[in-house]
């Protein structure tokens, strides 16, 4: 058994590709999940530099311009791209600062519900006598309510807004992560490593967050992207009822709202917005799907 | 003084009346010596270690009348001292090599974690300890293991880091809970030499834990069999395989394959392991012993000497000196 051949360590290194490379040539192989990703980058990148991207300013009324159509149609005036609304706005300039606020929802939703959501699961699934049992009837009562419906009804307790609307949407999406820690909390409980960590002296606040959590991180991704567009979805309906973020904020879901008595004379004040949050949602559920196959190593390989 | 003295321990899940999975187990383990616990699955092997280590969770009760190992009581030691010298002086090694290491982390990470929370060795010093320990564990290349995940590794070479791992604290017990069973019949040989030419060096005591009698045979100079929670054979090794005292042995060692050559059908013991609600009143064997008289299915035997072991039985066998 002392047999083997000696291989320098400079090559053999090689045969160790890093983590990130199994993973982006696992996630690469997914057409659909690139095309999201870059989609995704797109309205990051203007969600970042709106100032500079957006031709006007959003809230910036054009008097003599209400309602005109996109710049290819009859009518456009090619310094209104995608045209104007109601009051003579240029739609584009509010498209991409509404870009800024529906990531910034998605993403603060995403964080509140998330940490508290690991704690908890990661709570009942290390004591599944004391708290399990508690935590989880909590959550399947949240999950009986309708979301939206949760959604409104706090919403309604806290007074519309931009964090009451972040806030409400946390509080909605908490369940679903405090299930799939639990869950793999559980799963990850009885491998031997954990006894071996135990073993060697691991604290439970270790044993919980360095031994076992990096574990259960793979669905947790998945679903926290996933959850990102049904929050941005959320913001929107949200908005659209007049209880999310306020006008004359660029919202999309709010825009939609202002703009559906014009849905007969002017369409594009209505697609436009509507199109910008199928694209965007279509784009973070495209990647979430690349994201699970790349990272469940159950599905590795299987393609 | 002996390294590890266990006597009469049980273990219970549930309450003080339930049945108990360890049952009265005594047993004394000396310095530097290699001691095998044989029995089938369920007969109590794993847990009576998981005792030892303070590793049985909350429905578990564990009762003794002592429990010593190097010094220390291990039924009284605090939390914070049972930290120092489990993982440290007492060490394990598991069955399935794929899951006794954390996925998430180096394999050089894992061993380091070991050397800093045992030894107090950071930096620099600790990966170099940890390359000695590779190349100790016989891997190939272990520079550029340090750096492998888990799952690049085979399952041979997994288990030869999580025994690197266990070694890191230079233990004066390791305890191996079936360290061959997942895996290949060349890798087993390997490892199991691996094991014991570590227990040689380092002057370790070694605890195996196993179903496979051959390599108790080839490794161990005592046994002590399990059944059902208890101890029904301890014995030194050649004694015990030659001239087995207790039924249970006997029908253990018929049970190997190269024994039944030539006929038709492997020799087995009827019947199964009593569970919970079937636990017999008398002798725990004697709805299945070949040998079994009215006063075995009345009365519990105790462990007493016979004439070449410690055994559990009323008629033992292979008494008469030939």
């Amino acid at each position: 058994m002392n047999s083997q051949t000696p291989v320098t360590p400079a090559d053999q290194s090689l045969l160790y590709p890093s983590p990130f490379k199994e993973f982006w040539h696992a996630f690469s192989r997914n057409k659909g999940a690139v095309a999201g990703l870059a989609f995704m980058l797109l309205v990051v990148f203007c969600a970042l530099f709106a100032p500079w991207v957006a031709p006007h300013d959003p809230s910036e009324q054009f008097r003599d311009a209400l309602l005109t159509p996109p710049s290819w149609l009859e009518g456009g005036r090619f310094t209104f791209l995608l045209g104007t609304d109601e009051v003579g706005r240029d739609l584009l300039s509010r498209l991409i600062h509404g870009a800024r606020l529906s990531l910034l929802i998605g993403l603060s939703s995403v964080v509140m519900s998330l940490i508290p959501g690991i704690l908890l699961g990661l709570l009942a699934g290390f004591f599944p006598r004391l708290m399990g049992p508690a935590i989880t009837r909590v959550m399947d009562v949240m999950l009986a309510l309708p979301s939206l419906l949760l959604a409104v009804a706090i919403v309604a307790i806290l007074g519309p807004g931009l964090i009451n609307t972040v806030i409400a949407i946390a509080v909605v999406s908490l369940p679903s992560y405090v299930r799939l820690t639990r869950a793999a909390v559980m799963g990850e409980l009885h491998r031997d490593y954990v006894t071996a960590a135990r073993l060697a002296g691991a604290s439970l606040p270790r044993l919980m967050f360095v031994t076992v959590l990096p574990n259960c991180l793979a669905p947790l991704i998945v679903q926290a992207t996933l959850s990102f567009s049904s929050a941005i979805l959320d913001a929107a309906a949200l908005g659209f009822l007049g209880l999310g973020v306020q006008p004359p904020t660029p919202e999309w879901g709010t825009m939609l709202a202002s703009a559906r008595d014009y849905i007969e004379r002017a369409w594009w004040v209505v697609s436009l917005p509507g199109l910008t949050i199928l694209l965007s949602v279509l784009a973070i559920n495209l990647m979430g799907d690349g994201l699970r196959d790349a990272l469940d190593p159950k599905l590795k390989n299987a393609i | 003084m002996a390294l590890l003295d266990i006597n009469n321990l049980s273990v219970r899940f549930g309450d003080k009346n339930a049945v108990p999975v360890v049952d009265g187990l005594s047993l004394t383990v000396e310095r530097g010596e290699v001691l095998a616990i044989v029995g089938e699955s369920g007969s109590g092997k794993s847990v009576t270690m998981m005792a030892l280590m303070g590793l049985v969770d909350a429905p578990g009760i564990i009762t003794a009348d002592s429990m010593q190992f190097d010094g220390n009581d291990m039924l009284r030691l605090g939390r914070r001292q049972r930290r120092k010298v489990v993982g440290k002086d007492l060490a394990m090694v598991f069955q399935d090599p794929m899951t006794a290491l954390n996925p998430s982390y180096t394999v050089g990470f894992q061993i380091e974690e070991v050397l800093r929370a045992h030894l107090g060795l950071t930096g620099k010093a600790a990966r170099q300890r940890a390359l000695e320990l590779l190349r100790k564990v016989e891997i190939p290349a272990p520079e550029s293991r340090l750096d492998a995940y888990p799952h690049q590794l085979s399952g041979g070479m997994s288990q030869r880091v999580a025994i690197a791992m266990a070694i890191a604290g230079e233990p004066k017990l390791l305890i191996a809970d079936e360290p061959t069973t997942a895996l290949d019949v060349t890798i087993q040989a390997q490892i199991m030499e691996l094991l014991l030419s570590l227990q040689k060096e380092q002057n370790m005591t070694l605890i195996l834990i196993t179903h496979d009698l051959a390599v108790v045979a080839e490794t161990a100079r005592r046994v002590c069999v399990m059944y059902a929670g208890q101890a029904v054979e301890l014995g030194q090794v050649p004694q015990l395989f030659d001239e087995p005292a207790h039924p249970y042995s006997e029908a253990l060692l018929a049970a190997i394959p190269e024994h039944s050559q030539g006929a038709a059908r492997l020799a087995t013991l009827p019947g199964m392991v009593p569970g919970r609600y079937d636990r017999p009143h008398g002798c725990l064997l004697s709805p299945r012993c070949p040998y079994a008289q009215a006063n075995c299915r009345e009365q519990r035997p105790a462990l007493d000497p016979k004439r070449q072991s410690l055994a559990r039985c009323f008629y033992p066998l292979n008494q008469e000196v030939a």
